[in-house]
């Protein structure tokens, strides 16, 4: 079940993802939240938020993580994190497993890896001021004078491109693309080699998604971040990521390099997912062939037997409702999770 | 919470802006002035006003208000005024001290409980257990079995403060803790606290730097009324003749010493119920604008 890593990241920018060296590396990585019923609050069932993920982040690529609401991509942002207590798996960040650390060792490796946050509204705390909110990581590991990290402070500001006299503004005077370059800039102030992007855009206006995905672009190819960008924007996605993994219902379905992902998707729920974008070509978009899929998600406190798609399936055969499909390795580099393929 | 000495832009204390904030709520200063004028009266007035509260003039009882009175007198001839001025230091210093303790039990276990799962059933079963207790007979217990080793040690006065201030804020605690809970646990799941955690902020900062400040509003607000319920029930206690003794006046021991004679001199009762009210009343106008002020979304609009 651990695939052996020889996928090549289609190389975007002009530091090329090294083959084979990765950054992050997840294996058979389980979050599962228990559901407590009754008088006596006893365990009941779980919730299957994440079931079993098997991936790579090579450093300086970006990985685009995409899926339907539910189906557990923040979650498994989050764990990857270790913002939650993982149930069971390995986090290899550069070497070192993270799944079982917690407190001081824990804190000790939280600067190499931040995330950014959908709701920039939310992630900004109301009463703080902007200097206050993006000194906050440098407060907590560095120990700076009140010049240095001033200094450090519109360092930031300047590199995510914020006004240096917003600093003792608050949160509520800004926009949500000048909020997110808030948060952006917290996640930076640690060097960070690897970054967490929870639907950074999802909130944002058109207009300022661009903004925000191309400071995130500059900034990657300026600090050689990785990113993890985690969306259900299929276009944007295309645009910003190397390689694409699709979840569905907490498992990966496809992981591939994106040309291959997008112009030949080979699990029917990728090809599924991926007929629903839109074509900007009005000829194209007029013999665009959807398929849509019956019925709804299952929950993931109670998944079916076999393939997790099996109940939408547009191909479904026998064996996807007895068995688990084994995520396999292609012969053109990418995995799949699929009996038919 | 920042103090920037670079050029780029003059930094205006916090504390500049929240007055700011604070001055353009009318009730709010009107309530502060208020406040501030009965303090001082309470404070000094006794010292001003001529007639000692326990000089007896039995041959001038139950008058109404005239110029050597102005608020009357009661049955044993003791000036009103001086009473009220006298009792409202004790009824003052007691709201104030009783509401400062119960605020900080009930924030305490309010934000422990919120943000700690684990120990949230048994805080808060504490929590029940402290509302579901008949109030009046524990206070009668508590009192019982502790005045004396108080009085004994700290003089009777203090002694008996002592008590009485503690025993309203350990049975007043609840109601903000409850609210407290139910806010942290909101504010928990916010993404900046998440955010917080991702940095790795250990706990209390956590609790000190984002959680307390967001759940001020709901703590300025039980603190303003838990003044009124603080000088009310030490009223209710002075009453039951477990307060003060009794040639100490506080505004709730004028307040019942004077029901027996309502129909007689109803302005008896008015004085030292007015002087609760509209001290609690000013508080709460007080404590609304603060809640303002401190809140950087309003700030400022």
């Amino acid at each position: 079940m651990t695939p052996e890593t020889t996928l090549t990241a289609a190389p975007k920018t002009a530091a090329p993802a090294t083959e084979g060296d990765p950054l992050v590396r997840v294996r058979n990585l389980k979050m599962y939240f228990p559901i407590y019923r009754g008088v006596l609050r006893r365990q009941v069932g779980e919730v299957k938020a994440v079931d079993d993920l098997s991936f790579d982040i090579f450093r300086g690529e970006t990985l685009g993580l995409v899926g339907e609401s539910g189906c557990g991509k923040s979650s498994a942002g989050r764990a990857i994190l270790r913002l939650y207590d993982v149930t069971d798996g390995q986090i290899l960040l550069d070497g070192t497993d993270i799944a079982p650390l917690s407190g001081r060792e824990l804190r000790r490796l939280r600067p190499e890896m931040q995330m950014i946050f959908q709701d920039p509204q939310a992630s900004l705390n109301p009463r703080m001021t902007v200097a206050s909110i993006i000194a906050e990581p440098l407060d907590e590991h560095r120990r700076l004078d009140r010049r240095a990290r001033m200094e450090r402070v519109f360092e930031l500001m300047d590199a995510v491109g914020l006004d240096r006299d917003f600093a003792n503004r608050f949160p509520h005077e800004f926009s949500g693309g000048q909020r997110q370059r808030i948060g952006i800039a917290r996640a930076l102030a640690l060097n960070p080699k690897f970054i967490v992007c929870d639907e950074p855009i999802a909130a944002l206006d058109v207009s300022i998604q661009a903004q925000v995905v191309n400071l995130l672009e500059d900034l990657q190819e300026r600090m050689g971040l990785t990113y993890l960008f985690i969306s259900h924007d299929l276009s944007m996605v295309r645009h910003l990521a190397t390689r694409v993994a699709v979840m569905y219902l907490g498992r990966i379905m496809e992981i591939g390099s994106r040309d291959q992902l997008y112009d030949d998707p080979r699990h029917p729920y990728t090809q599924a997912l991926l007929s629903a974008v839109p074509e900007p070509d009005p000829a194209a978009e007029s013999d665009r062939h959807r398929i849509i899929l019956e019925g709804d998600v299952p929950s993931p406190a109670n998944p079916p037997e076999g393939c997790n798609f099996c109940t939408r399936c547009p191909q479904v055969k026998d064996i996807c409702k007895r068995e688990t499909p084994a995520f396999r390795q292609m012969s053109d580099g990418r995995f799949i999770a699929c009996h038919l393929v | 919470m920042t103090e920037t000495s670079m050029d780029i832009q003059p930094q205006r204390s916090q504390w500049l802006d929240v007055w700011d904030q604070f001055k353009t709520h009318r009730g709010a200063v009107i309530g502060m002035l208020f406040f501030i004028t009965v303090c001082l009266l309470v404070l000094l007035g006794p010292h001003l006003w001529p007639i000692d509260p326990h000089t007896i003039d039995i041959r001038a009882k139950n008058q109404g208000p005239t110029l050597a009175h102005p608020m009357g007198t009661d049955q044993l001839g003791r000036d009103t005024f001086a009473q009220v001025l006298a009792g409202g230091q004790v009824s003052l210093a007691v709201g104030v001290v009783a509401m400062l303790i119960s605020l900080f039990l009930g924030s305490l276990i309010g934000v422990l409980a919120g943000y700690f799962r684990r120990i949230d059933g048994l805080l808060m079963r504490l929590t029940d257990l402290f509302l579901a207790l008949p109030l009046l007979p524990l206070l009668l217990v508590i009192i019982m079995l502790f005045r004396d080793t108080l009085r004994a040690s700290f003089g009777p006065n203090a002694g008996i403060f002592i008590l009485i201030v503690f025993v309203i804020g350990i049975t007043s605690w609840m109601q903000t803790a409850r609210i407290v809970r139910g806010d942290v646990l909101a504010l928990k799941e916010q993404e900046f606290v998440l955010a917080a955690r991702s940095i790795g902020t250990p706990p209390h900062r956590m609790i000190l730097r984002h959680v307390l400040p967001n759940v001020l509003s709901p703590i300025m607000v039980s603190a303003t009324l838990g003044i009124a319920n603080a000088i009310i029930t030490e009223s209710a206690l002075s009453f039951l003749g477990l307060g003060f003794p009794s040639d100490f006046p506080t505004w709730g021991r004028l307040l019942f010493d004077s029901t027996n004679f309502m129909t007689l001199n109803p302005e008896r009762v008015i004085w030292p119920g007015l002087a609760i009210s509209l001290t609690v009343l000013s508080v709460n106008y007080m404590g609304d604008g603060l809640r303002d002020a401190l809140d950087p979304r309003i700030r400022g609009r």
